[in-house]
């Protein structure tokens, strides 16, 4: 017998809990501008995720699934991005598309149940959210595909958690990726939780990052909560895929703080001492930890922040609020490039029984 | 929908009236071949359909001809082959994915009903998903279990999605160039029965078909018979064995699953008041079930009798040695048109 293939995984943190650099942090740690750019657009997705939360609970909202707890891993992922790289995201990275340039009207848009939600003015050519678990895995593979067809230097960057590891097309993606040299990131937001089904439970593997291996492509884990090591990280896969190294998986660990949506309960299923053992490594407090030992934030700037971004949010929800319902004929006018007229019937039908009221919400 | 007079009647009937050239599958090759050379968004992929051109040779010679970028052999996944042409297709290219057989095209389900159905009206527009899904289908030549079903229904029910299945040389080759050139994602469904059984002259000159229309292929006024697919063989050997004896039967092609011209054949019955619908899959819930339905509320009055079906059964398709015993036959569709004629 002998060893014919062997793998290690590497774990990388630059920044811990308490926001002490290590002494391998890299460059980016001393990019003032970055680090408060990104530091500005995560504390803008906390506050965003508080008010959509709240308007749920007022009845202004339909299920809405919180991200926080992820703004590390999902600010990181997009800033290392190039804007004409493309994200396929699953439902809750909304630092990441934030970040993008999509707006947080559409947003709530989106969860208040408008397909313009997903008709962003921004990233035109982002895939819209996706639900159906780990699907979007393979849009990332196909757009890389296209791309690497084109002779274009561009990436694409998926985003699934860690249930959807699970998946079929998760792997399905990685293997075809792998094969192909395509330049694509897959990226693994581990938040140990899949509802309320724990990672032990999902898997037998140490890592997810491993998943990687069977695929032969590289796999990495991260700290999640360290938007350093995030954005250092993607920014090497990607530099990576543009050299034409092919695609590698990102897995960066971090934990779900909420519910698993507004319709959720975790206290059914998780105890409480985990998840307040998860709040004091959140990822917001390090690294505003950091920026203040590096003596560019005090809590005069974090109060301007917050109100600056409060009024950001408020101004996205008045936006929301004020969106009339779409029109009834909006369910028919997008289905088909030209529309069959045997379904011209059907159409006239909604609009001769649809209801007129101005619209609810949630 | 109104069709125009050259479309509806083609005047190229399957049986044989013209000189051999090609073969429907050689057709699909032609109309393959002409759009990767025109469109360079067109790319090819799917499991052995490179160097081998496919296992029924759908794409012989094409990677030969345009290389192993356009012309791709995939890893062996139907889930991943439909979904990363969904991602082609979001970001500007026009992939025509094969499966290899439609016994292995439900791995795909998930993709095309979640994704490609629905990404342009999730997005308004911003994304849309012009790919085409093509698939031999259909029983009668012999094939290993899983490799002979028919389940054209499964797609016909997504909205957002054409179906499509052609039955001669010059249809598959206008109807798959009007599958690739469409904006929207088209599920091709191959009957692989007659892939060789006929050859028609079709002209190599990149011309597509209407979507949307059905094609009429006998005209008489005593019975609409519908059908689609290998089963217009069995349909035109019945109806002119029918009409030696002086029964004249209008014979519609179906062509397009979904949506359905519904209009041809409300025209059809309202001539004849009587309507035989022939296919393969399985009764419940086929198509047919559906075009029984809207001839019911739309051409109820113009009918002499009930509608009939003749149909596979609601089994599953048995292994080779008793599949024809399965299938519609000559003889069962003369039986049911003659008992209609009894009305």
């Amino acid at each position: 017998m002998e060893t014919i293939a062997d793998f290690e995984v590497q774990y990388s943190q630059f920044l811990s809990p308490e926001g002490k650099p290590s002494a391998d942090i890299p460059a980016l740690a001393t990019d003032t501008e970055k680090l408060l750019d990104m530091y500005r657009l995560m504390t803008e997705t906390r506050v965003f995720d508080t008010k959509a939360i709240n308007l749920q609970r007022t009845g202004k909202l339909g299920t809405y699934a919180s991200c926080l707890g992820h703004e590390a891993a999902h600010v990181g992922i997009a800033a290392a991005m190039r804007p004409d790289d493309v994200l396929a995201p699953s439902y809750r990275e909304y630092g990441a598309m934030l970040c993008r340039g999509v707006t947080m009207a559409e947003i709530l848009l989106y969860w208040g149940g408008d397909e313009r939600g997903s008709d962003y003015a921004g990233p035109r050519n982002d895939f819209p959210l996706c639900v159906p678990i780990a699907t979007q895995c393979l849009h990332a593979a196909g757009a890389a595909m296209a791309f690497q067809l084109r002779g274009e230097d561009r990436c694409a960057i998926s985003i699934n958690g860690d249930g959807g590891t699970s998946e079929g097309a998760f792997y399905e993606a990685m293997n075809v990726a792998g094969a192909r040299n395509l330049p694509v990131v897959f990226m693994v937001v581990n938040n140990k939780w899949a509802i309320s089904v724990p990672i032990e439970m999902q898997t037998a593997t140490k890592t997810l990052a491993q998943k990687a291996v069977a695929a032969g492509i590289p796999g990495i884990q991260v700290d999640g909560n360290d938007i350093i090591a995030v954005r250092h990280w993607v920014e090497r896969a990607l530099q990576r895929a543009r050299n034409g190294e092919g695609a590698c998986l990102i897995e960066a660990v971090t934990y779900r703080l909420s519910d698993h949506t507004t319709a959720d309960d975790s206290s059914r299923y998780r105890k409480k001492e985990e998840v307040e053992a998860a709040r004091t490594v959140e990822p917001l407090i390090r690294i505003r930890q950091y920026l203040t030992d590096l003596g560019i934030w005090d809590e005069q700037k974090e109060a301007a922040l917050l109100d600056e971004a409060a009024a950001k949010v408020d101004a996205a929800v008045e936006q929301y609020l004020h969106t009339p319902k779409p029109d009834i004929e909006s369910m028919f006018d997008h289905m088909y490039a030209q529309w069959p007229e045997q379904l011209e019937e059907q159409r006239q039908h909604a609009i001769r029984y649809g209801s007129t009221d101005g619209g609810s919400h949630g | 929908m109104r069709n125009s007079a050259n479309t509806r009647f083609d005047m190229a009937a399957p049986m044989g009236a013209h000189m051999a050239e090609v073969t429907l599958i050689d057709a699909l090759t032609m109309a393959m071949a002409w759009e990767l050379e025109h469109d360079p968004r067109v790319i090819v992929l799917g499991e052995d359909v490179g160097v081998n051109g496919g296992v029924f040779r759908a794409t012989a010679g094409l990677q030969q001809k345009f290389g192993v970028d356009r012309v791709q052999d995939t890893p062996l996944a139907e889930g991943m082959i439909a979904g990363i042409s969904i991602g082609m297709a979001a970001q500007g290219m026009r992939p025509i994915a094969e499966i290899q057989f439609m016994g292995f095209i439900y791995p795909t389900v998930d993709q095309i009903i979640n994704h490609a159905g629905r990404m342009r009206n999730r997005t308004r527009g911003r994304l849309t998903c012009p790919m085409v899904l093509r698939a031999p289908f259909g029983g009668g030549i012999h094939a290993p279990e899983h490799h002979s079903e028919s389940t054209e229904s499964l797609f016909a029910h997504m909205p957002g999605v054409r179906v499509v299945i052609p039955s001669s040389p010059t249809r598959a080759y206008g109807l798959l160039l009007a599958a690739i050139r469409d904006p929207d994602p088209v599920v091709f469904l191959e009957p692989k029965r007659i892939y060789r059984l006929n050859k028609q002259d079709v002209e190599d000159n990149g011309k597509a078909l209407p979507l949307d229309v059905c094609y009429v292929l006998r005209e008489g006024s005593d019975v609409t018979v519908v059908t689609w697919g290998a089963m217009t063989f069995e349909t035109l050997k019945a109806v002119d064995q029918l009409a030696r004896k002086g029964i004249r039967c209008d014979v519609i092609d179906l062509a397009t699953i979904s949506p359905i011209d519904y209009e041809t054949i409300l025209e059809s019955v309202q001539k004849t008041g009587r309507l035989v619908i022939v296919h393969e899959a399985a009764r419940t819930c086929g198509v047919g079930a559906e075009i029984a339905a809207i001839v019911a509320e739309k051409g109820m009055y113009d009918l002499q009798g009930p509608i009939r079906r003749v149909t596979g059964y609601d089994v599953v398709m048995p292994l080779f040695r008793r599949e024809m015993d399965y299938m519609p036959s000559v003889g069962k569709i003369i039986d049911v048109i003659q008992e209609s004629l009894e009305d």
